[in-house]
């Protein structure tokens, strides 16, 4: 006979609890997608339509804000991508004197409180002269997504043989070449994921953006404004829809992973 | 792009090439000429600085100071890409993110060379790989991965091809085998190899010509079996295979020989086989070219004979028996003897006299560490 055991029970408990904690909600906004309101607020369950999926653009200022967040995430991502990659290539493969305060100064932003860089970056602007707007907003989110980039690409070219590179110099390839048909290849799969978390970061930012977006209306600061009126069902259909997007795409890479494991063990 | 690609392989020489370390000398001042069309091993212990001779003729080290040639022209300021040589990795550096047949014609493809394809599939065929083209170089073993990296250097034709360490990696059997297999195919494509090795056998038994390399530079150079019978220093009759050394001051010279006296013994060493010839200096022996007798042989002036001494050790190897016999005053002589049947049966604390014929004797320029001074 199997002995009672509390000890037994706490993991699965603790962990239902945990999940339970995490999940309702992410719950609450999808199910509150399809909820019929017809005033500002959706708070209350008023029956089921559709009507929000479909026609989400009907409340202009939700997509246009959307719009905004995409379009800062994409040009934030691709400078800060860029421009990391380069760096953690420079600081893996060179010697030269400023490495380490270089290196210390890419861990300056993750580590500084989101206000504290938000502010500081506002006041910086404010002194120059540039007036708050899409370019400010980007430049703040290049400045704290290029250290996540730097990190997660730094990782990948450590693991990266310097004699690959080696052996593509000696089989006639030039220094471009050799870059461009084996480094970047090599180094993708680490620079996608540094492009995403990148993306994440400055589509989901809301602090820095607060400070230095002036009148320019991001998907994060809409729900913040909304939430003091009650927030519309649309805002609910959209992130509701970031959600699945996400999981879709880590469905696809590890469907696609489990794939090429299987071709590859076929052969 | 001008590179002066050769059907068959050019001579490569180094002057005066000299590679500094922050903190150490990695080559000191080196000379070097391979001729066309030769097998060259560079042999030496890690360090010694024959991985930085073979990066710096490929273009992966810059030298700090000298010249290097291939084909009589200078190369030392050409970029790896553009010189006409091609490496075979330790590690073998093939593309992980390429089917084996894309590896093989990349040098091809960057020389835009015509029907890559064809000519990477006929390489591929030649070390017997033609069926793995489409794999890539992770689902290789060691030894076929090893085969590809030739291939790979190989269907460029360059005019030197250098090979670093690259059996390193194998098991001893196939390590034999690729030896064998390399070996022919530098026999049929013609082309100069410069091979880098720690394993003397390997050099020994493939190379043209060996030259064996110590802190950052060459003790001797010469035909394999040249080198082995007349190690020229202590470095080299211990690293190339086993010495008995004899230090001692020249006390008889003769026409044709001289003898050195150690601890009551003479001996003997030709003439014309001794580097050093007044003094105190260094005479060697083989340990195969050594017998031992249970009683004094007494054998004439053209024999050299030690003894007596108490066998200390018995080494059984399977095609020899290695007996470590003590010679008061002498110290410990190691004799080979072939394990045919007839070898005397001896035990381990018996008396013995070693003796070998004064014609396998040779002396060196230098003395073995711990003896330099006096």
């Amino acid at each position: 006979m199997k002995r009672f055991s509390i000890g037994r029970l706490t993991l699965p408990a603790y962990s239902f609890l945990a999940m339970a904690f995490m999940l309702i909600p992410i719950v609450y906004t999808i199910v509150f997608s399809f909820n019929d309101s017809k005033q500002r607020t959706n708070t209350q369950w008023q029956g089921f339509t559709l009507d929000k999926w479909l026609g989400v653009c009907n409340k202009q200022e939700v997509c246009s804000a959307l719009g905004n967040s995409i379009f800062i995430g994409v040009v934030s991502t691709l400078i800060a991508t860029i421009l990391g990659t380069a760096l953690a290539i420079g600081l893996v493969r060179y010697k030269f004197k400023a490495k380490a305060l270089v290196n210390l100064a890419l861990f300056l932003p993750m580590a500084t409180p989101e206000v504290v860089l938000g502010a500081g970056l506002a006041g910086l602007f404010f002194n120059a002269g540039v007036g708050a707007g899409m370019p400010t907003v980007i430049i703040a989110h290049v400045v704290f997504c290029l250290s996540f980039v730097v990190v997660t690409v730094k990782a990948r070219v450590q693991t990266l043989d310097p004699v690959l590179e080696e052996a593509g110099r000696d089989l006639y390839a030039n220094p471009s070449q050799v870059f461009w048909k084996i480094t970047f290849p090599l180094l993708l799969p680490g620079i996608i994921s540094a492009a995403l978390l990148s993306f994440s970061l400055s589509f989901d930012d809301f602090i820095i953006t607060y400070f230095n977006s002036g009148s320019v209306e991001t998907f994060p600061k809409y729900v913040y404004v909304a939430a003091a009126r009650g927030v519309p069902a649309e805002a609910n259909v959209i992130a509701s829809a970031v959600f699945l997007a996400a999981i879709l795409i880590v469905l696809a890479t590890q469907i696609n992973g489990a794939f090429k494991r299987k071709r590859l063990a076929k052969k | 792009m001008a590179i002066d690609f050769k059907p068959s392989g050019a001579d490569l020489e180094l002057k005066n090439v000299r590679k500094d370390f922050p903190g150490f000398t990695a080559l000191q001042d080196m000379d070097l000429h391979i001729p066309a069309g030769e097998f060259f091993a560079l042999l030496g212990p890690s360090g010694c600085g024959k991985t930085t001779t073979l990066r710096i003729v490929a273009g992966l080290e810059e030298p700090t100071a000298g010249q290097v040639l291939i084909g009589g022209k200078d190369v030392t300021a050409s970029k790896p890409h553009e010189r006409p040589v091609n490496t075979v990795f330790q590690s073998y550096a093939l593309f992980p993110h390429m089917t084996i047949l894309e590896n093989v014609a990349f040098g091809l493809r960057q020389r835009k060379i015509e029907d890559p394809l064809k000519k990477a599939m006929d390489a591929l065929n030649l070390v017997e790989l033609g069926y793995a083209a489409e794999r890539r170089p992770q689902q290789l073993s060691g030894g076929q991965q090893q085969r590809v990296a030739l291939a790979r250097a190989l269907v460029n034709r360059p005019a030197l091809l250098l090979l670093d360490e690259p059996l390193g990696a194998l098991d001893l059997k196939l390590r034999r085998q690729m030896q064998i297999e390399l070996k022919a195919i530098q026999m049929e494509v013609g082309l100069t190899f410069l091979h880098v090795t720690h394993d003397q056998e390997e050099a020994m038994d493939m190379a043209d010509t060996v030259a064996v390399m110590n802190k950052g530079h060459i003790e001797q150079m010469g035909a394999p079996e040249a080198l082995y019978e007349r190690p020229k220093t202590a470095f080299v009759s211990k690293f190339l295979g086993q010495s008995n050394l004899f230090v001692g001051k020249v006390a008889d010279s003769s026409a044709s020989s001289l003898s050195i006296e150690v601890g009551g013994h003479k001996i003997t060493v030709p003439k014309d086989r001794a580097e050093k010839q007044t003094g105190k200096i260094c005479i060697g022996v083989r340990p195969e070219k050594t017998t031992f007798h249970r009683t004094n042989p007494k054998l004439g002036s053209d024999h050299v004979v030690v003894g007596p001494g108490e066998i200390i050790d018995i080494r059984f190897t399977g095609v020899s028996n290695q007996y470590l016999i003590d010679i008061p005053n002498v110290g410990e002589v190691t004799v080979f003897a072939q394990n045919v049947g007839i070898s005397p049966v001896i035990e381990l604390g018996e008396q013995v006299w070693v003796s070998w014929k004064v014609e396998h004797s040779f002396g060196l320029s230098d003395l073995p560490a711990g003896n330099e001074d006096e």
